[in-house]
C-alpha cells in the first residue's frame, strides 16, 4: 500500500468524524500553543535578563597591563605599560567573539569650574565604545563626543550626575567649560544617572573625554608617572623643593636595577600606551572564546615567546556571568517542564480518542482485513491518523501560540522573542507524541482477528 | 478442475478447558463456475466453514486447496493477500463504510491491492462495476442514502473490484425483503452465468438455496444430504 493511499485513507477516516477529529486535535493544539507561548515569553524574559545583566557589565572583559618585575620584586598589576591603542584596534579587528573595544586612559586630578572644585573618582579618556559597553548610550542631556573628537584630541567632555551636582548645582552644564589640570574642557553632554556599582563606588562621579585629549593634554607623561616604581627616573629627576630640605635622607623604596638587570628585563618603549582596554564579548556565552582570542592576538602583537608569561591580564565578571547563566538555565528548565507536561497531556488525549476510535471502528477493521488488509496496513492506517492529527494540531498550535504571544506582547507589554527552535521542537514533539501514543491503539487494531472484528457489535 | 477442494477439514475451538469441535472432517469441492449454496441450521458450523473457505481462519487440521494452491498452512499475512486477490465477500449486514460514497466504498479493497494500476484506472473500473450492478446514478451516494438492496449491490461491487476467483456471500439476503432478495439472487445467477464467476452462498433459507445449482448441506459439523445422514460433499 502506497503512502499516498494510506494518507488518503487516514484523511478520509478523519473527515468522516469531524467532531471527534477536532476534539482530539484540541489537546495537541493547546499543548503546542502552550509550549510555544511559554518558550517565547521565556525567551523574551531571558533576553530581558541578559540585557539587564549586560548593563551591569556581565559580558565585559577588562584587559590590564601585567606586573612589572625587577630583581624579583613585583610591582603589582598595571605597572607595565604594554597596552597600546593599536592593540585595541587589533582586538576589534581580529577577535570575532568581541563586540566592542574601548581603550582607557586614566587620570586623577582636580576639576575647576568657577569658584568650585572637585576631584572625581574617575577621569577617563576613552572612545565612544565605552558608552556602548557600559550600556550608557542614552545621555541625560547633550550629546556624546565622536570619532572625530578622538582623532583631533578635542577638548570636550561628558560628565556624570555627581560632578554636575558638585560643580554646577542648578546650573545647566552643557556648553560650560571646566578646567582639568589647567586644560579647559567644554561639557557637551551629561550622563544618565547610574548609581553605585557593586563595590559601592559612585559610578556617576565620572568625567569622560576622548582618550587622546586626556593622554596628550592632561596626563602627558603617563609612562613616567604610572611607572614610577619600575623605573627610577620619576622620583629623581623631578625638581622637588622638599628634597632640598632633606637632601640626603631620601632613599629608594626599591633597589635600583643595575644596567644588566635592565637589559635582562627590557621595558619595551611604546610611544603611546593606554592604562586598560575595556572590551565587550558578543554575548556572555562567548566570554571564554573571547579571552582565548584576545590572548592569542596580544601575545602575537607583543612578540612574546611561548615560554614567556603574558604581559597583560584579562579580567571577566565571573560572578555576574555565573548568576546570569544559572538564572537562564533555571528558566529554560522550568519552561521545559511546563512544555513536557502539556504535551504529555495532549498525547494522552490522543491515545484515548484513538482507543475509542479503534473500538468504535472494529467492524471497519474487520472488513478491511476481510478484503485483504494485512495487519501492517491496519497499523499504518491508525498510526498515520494519529500522526496527521498531531501534525494538524501542531500547525494550528503554532499559529495559536504565535498569535497569543503576540497578544501578550501587545497587551501586557511583556517582552517575547520568536523562537524557531520552539516551533521546530513543537512540530517534532507533536509528531513523536502522535507516533508514541498512536502506536498502542494502532497495534491493538492490527491484532484483531478478522472474524471477531466483523462480528463485533 | 476443482477451484476449491477441502479434505477432511477439522476445526476445534479451545474455550479454556472445554474443547468445542465445530467441523469434524469436512470434505467438499466446488468447481470453477459453479453456483453453490452452503446450507445448514444455525450452529451447524456453516459460518466456520465459510470462514475457512474465505481464508479468514485456518483449519485445525485437514487440507485445503484453493485454485491448486495449498492454503491450509498460510500465515495471517499471506491469507490477507490471498483474500485480496482471490476472494470477494458479501455480508448479511452489508458492512459498508459509513459517510463514505458508494464509489469510495468500492475502491477501498484496491488500496490494499498489489496490482500496480493508476488512480484513474481504479476509478474507471469501480464505476464500470457499479454500472454493472445497476448503480450508475448512485456513485456519490452515501450508504445512508441508499436502500438495503442498493447497499447490498454496492457490497457486491466492492467484492468484485479485485476480480476475485470466488464470491462468498454470507446470508446475503438476510436483511432484505423477499422482492429485493429475489432481485439480488437473480444478479448472482446472472454473474454466474454470464461472467462464469464461482459463487458460494451461505444460507439457512431453502428458498435462497433453491437458486443454486447445487446445495451442500452441513449439519453438526459434517456434510449431509439434507435428510439427516452424513455423506461426502464431493461430486465426481
Amino acid at each position: 500500500m502506497k503512502w499516498y493511499g494510506i494518507l488518503k485513507t487516514a484523511l478520509g477516516a478523519l473527515r468522516r468524524n469531524v467532531m471527534r477529529t477536532m476534539l482530539t486535535t484540541l489537546g495537541i493544539i493547546i499543548g503546542v500553543a502552550a509550549v510555544i507561548t511559554m518558550m517565547e515569553i521565556g525567551n523574551g524574559a531571558t533576553i530581558a535578563i541578559q540585557r539587564t545583566m549586560t548593563s551591569i557589565g556581565a559580558n565585559t572583559l577588562v584587559i590590564v597591563p601585567g606586573a612589572a618585575n625587577t630583581s624579583g620584586i613585583s610591582y603589582g598589576i598595571g605597572t607595565l605599560m604594554t597596552l597600546t591603542p593599536q592593540d585595541a584596534d587589533a582586538i576589534i579587528k581580529e577577535c570575532s567573539a568581541i563586540g566592542d573595544v574601548a581603550p582607557i586612559v586614566r587620570a586623577r586630578t582636580q576639576l575647576v569650574y568657577g569658584n568650585r572644585n572637585w576631584v572625581p573618582t574617575y577621569v577617563y579618556g576613552t572612545t565612544l565604545s565605552f558608552l556602548k559597553i557600559r550600556d550608557w548610550m542614552d545621555l541625560h542631556r547633550g550629546e556624546a563626543f565622536t570619532e572625530h573628537d578622538v582623532r583631533n584630541a578635542s577638548k570636550v567632555c561628558l560628565i556624570g550626575q555627581t560632578i554636575v551636582k558638585q560643580l554646577f548645582g542648578d546650573e545647566t552644564p552643557i556648553g560650560k567649560e571646566v578646567r582639568v589640570r589647567n586644560v579647559a574642557f567644554k561639557v557637551i553632554g551629561v550622563l544618565r544617572e547610574k548609581g553605585a556599582n557593586m563595590m559601592g563606588m559612585d559610578q556617576d562621579d565620572i568625567l569622560l573625554a576622548p582618550w587622546t585629549t586626556i593622554k596628550y593634554r592632561v596626563v602627558a607623561s603617563s609612562l613616567a608617572a604610572a611607572n614610577q616604581s619600575s623605573t627610577n627616573t620619576a622620583s629623581t629627576t623631578e625638581v622637588n623643593t622638599l628634597s632640598k630640605i632633606y637632601p640626603e635622607i631620601q632613599q629608594n623604596l626599591y633597589p635600583v636595577p643595575s644596567c644588566t638587570e635592565q637589559a635582562d628585563s627590557p621595558m619595551p618603549i611604546r610611544f603611546t600606551t593606554v592604562d586598560q582596554i575595556l572590551t565587550a564579548a558578543q554575548s556572555a556565552v562567548q566570554i571564554p572564546r573571547a579571552i582565548e582570542q584576545i590572548t592569542t592576538v596580544l601575545r602575537q602583537r607583543h612578540h612574546l615567546r611561548a615560554s614567556d608569561p603574558n604581559d597583560f591580564n584579562i579580567r571577566d565578571m565571573t560572578e555576574i556571568t555565573k548568576a546570569m547563566s544559572s538564572t537562564t538555565e533555571l528558566i529554560t528548565k522550568l519552561l521545559l517542564c511546563v512544555a513536557m507536561i502539556s504535551l504529555v497531556v495532549g498525547g494522552i488525549g490522543i491515545m484515548n480518542i484513538m482507543l475509542v476510535s479503534v473500538t468504535e471502528r472494529t467492524r471497519e477493521i474487520g472488513l478491511r482485513m476481510a478484503v485483504g488488509a494485512e495487519p501492517g496496513d491496519i497499523m499504518r492506517q491508525f498510526l498515520t491518523e494519529a500522526v496527521v492529527l498531531c501534525l494538524l494540531g501542531g500547525t494550528l498550535g503554532i499559529l495559536l501560540g504565535r498569535s497569543s504571544s503576540y497578544i501578550v506582547t501587545s497587551v501586557l507589554h511583556w517582552p517575547t522573542a520568536a523562537s524557531v527552535g520552539a516551533i521546530v521542537a513543537a512540530v517534532v514533539v507533536s509528531a513523536t507524541v502522535g507516533v508514541i501514543f498512536g502506536f498502542y491503539p494502532a497495534w491493538k487494531a492490527s491484532q484483531l482477528h478478522p472474524i471477531e472484528a466483523l462480528r463485533y457489535e | 478442475m476443482d477451484l476449491i477442494l477441502l479434505k477432511n477439514i477439522r476445526k476445534t475451538y479451545y474455550l479454556g478447558e472445554v474443547d468445542l469441535p465445530v467441523l469434524m472432517g469436512v470434505s467438499m469441492n466446488v468447481n470453477r463456475g459453479e453456483l453453490v449454496a452452503l446450507m445448514g441450521a444455525s450452529g451447524s458450523g456453516k459460518s466456520t466453514l465459510m470462514n475457512i473457505i474465505g481464508c479468514l481462519d485456518h483449519p485445525t487440521s485437514g487440507d485445503y486447496w484453493l485454485d491448486g494452491h495449498d492454503v491450509a498452512g498460510l500465515t495471517a499475512r499471506e491469507r490477507a493477500r490471498l483474500r485480496n486477490r482471490m476472494i470477494g465477500f458479501v455480508f448479511q449486514n452489508f458492512n459498508l463504510l459509513p459517510r463514505t460514497t458508494a464509489l469510495e466504498n468500492v475502491l477501498m479493497p484496491m488500496t490494499y491491492s498489489k496490482e500496480g494500476i493508476s488512480e484513474q484506472q481504479k476509478k474507471q473500473r469501480a464505476t464500470e462495476i457499479l454500472r454493472k450492478v445497476g448503480l450508475a446514478d448512485r456513485l456519490s451516494h452515501q450508504p445512508s442514502q441508499l436502500s438495503g438492496g442498493e447497499q447490498q449491490r454496492v457490497a457486491i461491487a466492492r467484492a468484485l473490484i479485485n476480480r476475485p476467483q470466488v464470491l462468498l456471500a454470507d446470508e446475503p439476503t438476510g436483511n432484505l425483503d423477499s422482492h429485493t432478495s429475489e432481485e439480488l439472487l437473480g444478479m448472482f445467477q446472472q454473474l454466474n452465468s454470464t461472467d462464469g464467476l464461482t459463487i458460494i452462498i451461505v444460507t439457512h433459507d431453502p428458498d435462497v438455496a433453491g437458486h443454486a445449482q447445487r446445495i451442500i448441506h452441513i449439519m453438526d459439523g459434517l456434510i449431509g444430504d439434507g435428510s439427516g445422514t452424513p455423506k461426502d460433499g464431493c461430486i465426481a
